[in-house]
């Protein structure tokens, strides 16, 4: 213990040169002598006092406070729970939930029963709630337990998963209705035509035979629609590299779809050439099916107009413009979805698949494009496509 | 709010608060399904929500024992007295809304011929409102917001107006139907049940603003 490291030699030379002063002065010996022995004393006092122990190496590893730091920017909600009180909201939970959550008991933020249920148990968790922040949302939440005191709460918002889980179904169940439908009607007038083929007028079997036709028509390019849908949405990551004269792609499809009793009707405005990294079957496809929409929902007799040019952020804009009756507003943000029709009998009438738009909105995609449609009801609708284009 | 040099007080309010809201999370829960038990014709789910009122009547019983024991070991002031008073009274309100879905669950088995009785559809609507009722008040609790308070207590009129649509509907439905007058008029008492729920969230949404701001809200008609 006696062992110091350095004596305090400063404060030991002011004490001895103020008692010399002291003496100097004329104060007797004997108080000099004694003020010498407090001084010196108190300085031995300090000096011999034990340095302050070193503090333990604190618990750091679960304090609310690290915690708080760790998770703050996370995306997904996260609370720290203590005593079943909220100590930690990150950021995302803190939207979610209000910043009052803060402190407060943890029912109050997360007062579902199934939520609850899972908070007093003693382990680690999960559940799933329906309703937990807004009506129709579908949380996970995830219960990891430290020790007794605390626990992680980590939320998950399903919602969108379910919503695409939802739409799957649909899809299948829409398509199989699609195939569904031709199929019945060719399988009834086949059967009537062979149970009581001779007995049928031959203007009557001429009818059916026609129905069975277009019926069976329908079906082919139903198939063939959702085969190019899948395929496009296989592909829909690798961006296609040919290039390609985007003009005279867009002047060859459009005529070739108008055939020659409707091609009267295209007004072409193309100025110059564009070029653009295409995939030439897709693009060809999208221009068809953009035309047949505008030659076949238009006014019969109206025309149809296919302009394209280069706009200043160096984008490919086709638009597409038919005169009509136009779209109402409530539909438009729907017509890119699968079989969805503003008019089911008048699509069927003019043998749509429903499946046009949707894989026009697939093509843009994965060309790195944008699909705009604007619509005047009783004007016409226009159909806007821009796609980056190449340097000419 | 601000902490309290006791901690022990802030604990207990804070573990009353709680027991609000689990309280509240399962009346919610009991008018969702005790609706939909109604309009699918599910018992299961109807003897579900008539054993979860059990569970509430327990958390009623908790939450007084609780306050009374705040106010009689702590003898709490201002903003915390205000808040012990609110808890007691909320408490008794929501019971009173496990009650009421406790009541239209019992009368799922009543309904006769589901399929054919139209005025059952009438009742989704409704019973939607109520529900967003007592999950916004809820949330203005939790959150002590005197605003969404009283939005609360303003949307209580869209519920009594879907109660009064649903009379009219169902009132001239029996006189076309008599053979279904019975079951006609237990769904008049669902919906009069409904709109009484709508009336109990109004309710605490007034405790809740008094037990924020010290006052009723200003447009209260008693």
């Amino acid at each position: 213990m006696d062992k110091r490291p350095s004596l305090p030699w400063p404060s030991i030379i002011l004490c001895i040169t103020a008692c010399v002063a002291l003496l100097a002065g004329g104060l007797s010996l004997w108080l000099v002598l004694a003020v010498s022995l407090v001084w010196l004393g108190s300085i031995w006092l300090i000096v011999a006092q034990p340095d302050a122990a070193p503090q333990p190496l604190q618990e750091t590893s679960f304090t609310s406070e690290r915690m708080g730091e760790l998770v703050e920017y996370s995306g997904s909600p996260i609370l720290v729970i203590e005593h079943s009180r909220v100590t930690v909201a990150n950021r995302a939970a803190r939207r979610l939930l209000g910043k009052h959550l803060i402190g407060q008991d943890l029912r109050m933020a997360l007062r579902h029963p199934a939520a609850i249920k899972l908070m007093d148990k003693k382990k680690s968790g999960f559940t799933q709630i329906r309703g937990l922040v807004r009506r129709r949302d579908l949380w996970r939440i995830n219960r990891q337990v430290l020790n007794q005191q605390m626990s992680v709460i980590e939320m998950l918002n399903q919602t969108s998963e379910a919503d695409i889980r939802h739409a799957h179904t649909d899809f299948v169940a829409n398509a199989s209705h699609e195939l569904r439908t031709p199929l019945a009607s060719i399988i009834g007038y086949v059967e009537t035509l062979s149970e009581s083929g001779p007995s049928v007028p031959p203007e009557k079997r001429k009818r059916f035979l026609d129905t069975i036709l277009s019926e069976a028509n329908r079906l082919q390019s139903l198939v063939s629609d959702l085969m190019s849908l899948s395929r496009i949405e296989a592909e829909k990551h690798e961006q296609p590299e040919q290039k390609t004269d985007f003009g005279k792609l867009v002047r060859r499809a459009a005529k070739e779809v108008a055939g020659i009793d409707r091609e009267a009707r295209l007004q072409f405005d193309i100025n110059g050439s564009v070029y653009i990294n295409g995939d030439e079957r897709q693009l060809e496809q999208l221009v068809r099916n953009l035309v047949d929409n505008a030659l076949k929902y238009g006014d019969s007799g109206s025309d149809v107009t296919v302009a394209l040019s280069l706009n200043d952020a160096l984008e490919a804009t086709l638009s597409v413009t038919d005169r009509g009756e136009g779209i109402a507003p409530e539909h438009l943000p729907h017509l890119t979805r699968r079989f969805y029709r503003t008019d089911p009998g008048r699509s069927r009438a003019s043998g749509g698949t429903g499946l046009g738009l949707a894989i026009v909105k697939h093509i843009v995609e994965r060309h790195r494009g944008r699909l705009d449609i604007s619509s005047e009801q009783g004007q016409g609708t226009i159909f806007t496509v821009r796609i980056p284009a190449l340097e000419a | 709010m601000n902490e309290h040099t006791v901690k022990a007080f802030d604990e207990d309010i804070t573990r009353l608060r709680g027991l609000i809201a689990e309280m509240g999370g399962l009346a919610e829960l009991s008018i969702q399904e005790a609706l939909e038990a109604m309009i699918r014709g599910d018992d299961d789910l109807a003897a579900g929500v008539i054993k979860r009122d059990i569970k509430i009547d327990a958390l009623e019983s908790e939450v007084d024992k609780l306050a009374v024991r705040i106010i009689a070991l702590r003898a709490p002031m201002a903003d915390d007295l205000r808040e012990v008073i609110a808890a007691l009274k909320i408490a008794g309100v929501v019971e009173r809304i496990g009650d009421y879905s406790k009541n239209i669950a019992k009368r799922v088995s009543d309904i006769e011929d589901r399929k054919k009785f139209e005025p059952l559809t009438l009742l989704g609507a409704m019973g939607e409102a109520a529900s967003e009722m007592v999950h916004d008040v809820l949330t203005a609790y939790a959150s002590r917001d005197p605003v969404l308070a009283r939005e609360v207590i303003a949307s209580d009129e869209k519920v009594d107006a879907f109660y009064n649509s649903i009379f009219r509907n169902v009132v001239s439905y029996m006189v076309e139907n008599p053979a279904t007058i019975s079951s006609a008029a237990q769904l008049l008492f669902v919906a009069r049940n409904i709109e009484r729920i709508g009336d109990h969230a109004t309710n605490v949404a007034e405790m809740v603003h008094f037990a924020a701001t010290g006052v009723y809200p200003p447009d209260e008609d008693v």
